[in-house]
């Protein structure tokens, strides 16, 4: 579904992705992991078309990216920070991504307003929330349009136990429903029931793309954190 | 585009700024009417706000605004919107709310006290560098990345245009004071839409003076339809040409 | 005895005489025909129609009387109507297509060596010079209207033409499109009053080495150079329009080698220069009105003695302007709308003195493509600072009691 094939970016003299490919297809629970600044967030981006790479490319269903944007409206994102407009109440905020996303409001998925009690909150503006709130919208919004491809960042960062669960849930339901999710995280022991495939970056090189079995094999752990943690040593 | 236009203008009139900028053009201009002798005399203080205040408050709150809604243009990329449509969007979106507080400010106190061609000219002069100095701000406000330095150097480039381009013109006008510079002048003029309006302003306002001393060349010039045209379309150049560079930018910008 | 000379004069042009009369159906076809056969103090009666009489030339003191404004027709190669002999009157004729010439000054009427010449209700229409007087003495001119389409002043000739003339009246006439409007070279003791000179090629008003004149109630509008007065002194202009006299020589008066005169409640509006004054000396400025002007009073250092008192200046881009710095001229009691004074003991008069003169018409003067940045930021500020430190602008050049509001003219 997505296939990004060589990809390079670099920040000034800082060399962010070098040289990064990676399949992911639909079904799949795919975990990003790495260490902080190892070009996770950066790779996310250049999926959503928020950094353009250097060279390489990036397909979605076939299709290049590259100055494309229709694609987008498959995707549901959650960034790892969600940053929102200061003045607009969280109630302008859905209405407004409603709006601009119409065309495809066949199905509106508000399971997670619901239920993170949202709805009760409508009114409060963006600046005054804190920041498990916004992480809150953030997820609300990503799920709202049930999009094929959810991308989340850091999901469950700031998150209270009871909306990790529920998010967790949701993942998990959607997963089911055959739709490609991609989750970068550092808490690893909360991946581990969701994950089917990880992939791992280290100073913006993909060190490994295998599958959760592959990876139990080879490193003989059964949590995926000791996996993770096994396959660092080695290096 | 409309829907993210319609979000962008309610977001800035939201804003306080905007309402205070309008109440305070609509007090000068009120004031001065009604304090001066004469709403002849009226005009030529207010156009030393429309070249002054106008594209200062301009460039200075579009680029502050640009910079304050990165959040805003970073949700809105990764939806599936154009780059192109989000950029202009919020280009328009600025420029009409700017150009709505300077028509309330400025435009209907001229308009009810002084209906002329001298009053007509001004507030065209004043919308369009409204515009003119929005599309200046998104530019810096998309090249520069760091706010404070893209607000340092969006007042340089006010600065710039405010005094130190006289201020070189007049300088290069006494250093060639021995050559015959009239024409020279019409072009230079068009290198800086602040003195570009101003003289469309004084062609209308001091016709007596302009007509004569400074020969034929600017009434043959700024005097005729073709002139008028030409300049307006020269400042129009002003809006159109930032603005093509702004969203050239943007589209190929990181977020 | 005097109500008797004048109704004896009267009735010797109108009454006594014998009345011969023009036109297709009457006894004479032709004027020249009529003016032969006339006497001394006779009428002619010519009836509406087209005459080619070439050069009509009267040396009789007759009436040419034109009913319906009989059309005299100079076919461009002659003078149509030359008056050579005292007390004659021409009155309703049109006259046109005076010849041209590079050689002699045509005109459609053109006075010779004579008095008490009557020129009225005339339309001169193309005429190269309209109407000509040379030694004439106590000659009416009255309630013509002077038509012409000239290009270029080569080619062109004046409305009015006064030369060597004394005692002239020229009163109620419309002058536009001659090369000067009315014209005066060495004419006196004469009276320009209530004409109306525009979109003149040069002047509207000529006037050169003719002193003891007045000229009153006149408007001169939109002509190339506007008015010129020189070489001349004891000229009084009363309560004239100046109006719309634009270019860059364009003056609504040029004041050159004047002296002694008056100028008294005259509007000068829209003009590139209200009043240019060179070499003039003891003049008297008093109760104008100075509206929207480029520069509404020019005065060169050659100037002396010229008293500028309760005049109202309003909406011009620069009031004064000088190329000296000596100053033995005496401004006072004016109204200025750049005033920014105060009047602390509420005499109507402002406490500080007015300098009329900008700093930045003096650069402007030096370097004219300066005026581009006019009321720009740079320059509102030089001109600020150097109304607190004058250094540029002439020290003495002041209106030490200026008005605090214009005066009712």
């Amino acid at each position: 579904m997505i296939i990004a094939n060589n990809i390079n970016k670099n920040f000034g003299k800082l060399k962010v992705l070098d040289n990064v490919s990676i399949t992911c297809n639909k079904g799949e629970c795919i975990a990003l992991i790495g260490p902080n600044g190892s070009g996770k967030t950066t790779f996310i981006k250049s999926i959503l078309g928020m950094v353009v790479c250097d060279s390489g490319f990036i397909t979605f269903n076939g299709k290049n990216i590259l100055h494309n944007w229709q694609y987008r409206s498959d995707i549901g994102y959650m960034p790892q920070i969600g940053r929102y407009p200061d003045n607009m109440s969280i109630g302008q905020l859905l209405r407004m991504m409603k709006d601009i996303r119409k065309e495809k409001n066949t199905g509106l998925d508000e399971e997670l307003i619901k239920k993170f009690g949202l709805d009760l909150i409508l009114d409060k503006r963006m600046r005054t929330l804190s920041g498990g709130t916004r992480q809150k919208v953030s997820a609300s919004l990503a799920f709202l349009f049930n999009p094929a491809v959810l991308i989340l960042d850091e999901p469950t960062a700031g998150l209270d136990p009871v909306a990790a669960e529920i998010l967790k849930e949701k993942i998990t339901a959607e997963k089911a429903k055959g739709k490609l999710v991609l989750i970068t995280s550092h808490v690893l022991s909360e991946l581990d029931d969701l994950v089917t495939q990880v992939i791992y970056m280290q100073e913006g090189k993909l060190v490994f793309q295998k599958t959760i079995k592959e990876l139990r094999v080879d490193t003989g752990q059964e949590k995926l954190s000791k996996a993770i943690a096994t396959v660092m040593l080695r290096k | 585009m409309k829907k993210i236009l319609k979000y962008v203008i309610i977001d800035i009139l939201r804003n306080r700024i905007v309402l205070a900028y309008t109440v305070f053009l609509l007090a000068l201009s009120l004031s001065i009417f009604n304090l001066e002798d004469s709403s002849a005399k009226g005009i030529l203080s207010l156009l030393n706000i429309v070249l002054i205040i106008v594209p200062m408050v301009s460039i200075l709150f579009a680029a502050i605004y640009v910079y304050n809604s990165a959040e805003f243009l970073e949700l809105l990329v990764s939806q599936p919107l154009k780059r192109k449509t989000i950029w202009l969007s919020m280009f328009a979106g600025l420029s009409f709310s700017l150009v709505l507080s300077f028509l309330i400010g400025i435009g209907i106190p001229v308009l009810l006290y002084e209906f002329s061609a001298t009053g007509i000219t001004l507030i065209v002069s004043g919308l369009l560098l409204t515009v003119i100095f929005v599309a200046l701000a998104m530019l810096a406000a998309v090249r520069i990345r760091d706010k404070a330095r893209g607000i340092g150097a969006v007042i340089l480039l006010w600065l710039y245009f405010s005094i130190l381009f006289d201020g070189i013109v007049l300088f290069i006008l006494f250093q060639f004071a021995d050559y015959p510079m009239e024409k020279a002048m019409v072009g230079i003029t068009a290198l800086n839409p602040i003195g570009l309006s101003r003289i469309l302003v004084l062609l209308k306002m001091d016709v007596s003076a302009m007509m004569g001393y400074t020969g034929a060349v600017f009434k043959d010039f700024f005097g005729t339809a073709t002139g008028i045209i030409t300049s307006l379309l020269v400042l129009s150049l002003w809006i159109l040409l930032p603005a093509w560079l702004s969203v050239r930018k943007f589209n190929n910008k990181d977020l | 005895m005097k109500w008797a000379l004048i109704i004896l004069n009267c009735c010797s042009l109108y009454s006594f005489g014998g009345v011969l009369k023009v036109g297709k159906k009457e006894a004479y076809k032709s004027i020249t025909a009529a003016v032969a056969a006339a006497k001394n103090g006779d009428t002619v009666w010519v009836s509406g129609g087209h005459y080619f009489e070439k050069n009509l030339v009267i040396s009789k003191s007759i009436v040419l009387k034109g009913i319906d404004h009989p059309v005299l027709d100079g076919e461009n190669k002659y003078e149509n109507i030359s008056i050579k002999t005292n007390d004659v009157v021409v009155d309703g004729f049109l006259l046109q297509h005076t010849g041209v010439s590079s050689l002699v000054d045509f005109a459609a009427i053109k006075i010779y060596n004579s008095r008490n010449v009557t020129v009225i209700n005339n339309i001169i229409r193309d005429a190269f010079f309209g109407i000509y007087s040379q030694y004439g003495t106590h000659c009416l001119i009255k309630n013509n209207l002077l038509t012409a389409f000239s290009k270029e002043e080569q080619r062109s000739g004046n409305g009015i033409h006064c030369w060597k003339s004394d005692s002239m009246q020229i009163i109620a006439n419309t002058v536009s499109g001659h090369r000067d409007g009315i014209y005066f070279e060495f004419v006196t003791n004469s009276v320009i009053w209530r004409n109306n000179s525009f979109k003149n090629l040069r002047y509207g008003l000529h006037f050169m080495f003719s002193n003891d004149d007045a000229y009153i109630t006149n408007i001169f509008e939109n002509n190339g150079a506007g008015v010129a007065v020189m070489f001349s002194k004891g000229v009084k202009m009363f309560n004239n329009y100046f109006k719309e006299n634009w270019g860059d020589a364009s003056y609504g008066i040029l004041l050159k080698e004047i002296n002694d005169s008056y100028i008294g409640s005259n509007h000068f509006e829209k003009n590139t220069s209200a009043i240019f004054a060179e070499g003039a000396n003891r003049i008297v400025l008093k109760k104008n009105v100075f509206k929207n002007n480029g520069w509404a009073f020019k005065i060169q250092a050659s100037c002396s003695d010229i008293t500028l008192e309760q005049n109202n200046f309003l909406g011009n881009t620069f009031d004064v302007g000088t190329n000296g710095s000596l100053v033995l001229n005496f401004f006072n009691n004016n109204y200025w709308d750049k005033y920014e004074g105060y009047d602390l003991n509420r005499d109507h008069i402002g406490d500080i003195p007015y300098r009329p003169v900008s700093m930045y018409s003096i650069i402007i003067e030096k370097n004219p493509p300066a005026m581009v940045l006019f009321h720009s930021l740079i320059v509102s500020l030089m001109d600020k600072s150097e109304k607190v430190i004058p250094s540029l602008t002439p020290e003495n050049l002041k209106d030490e009691h200026p008005l605090m509001k214009p005066l009712p003219l």
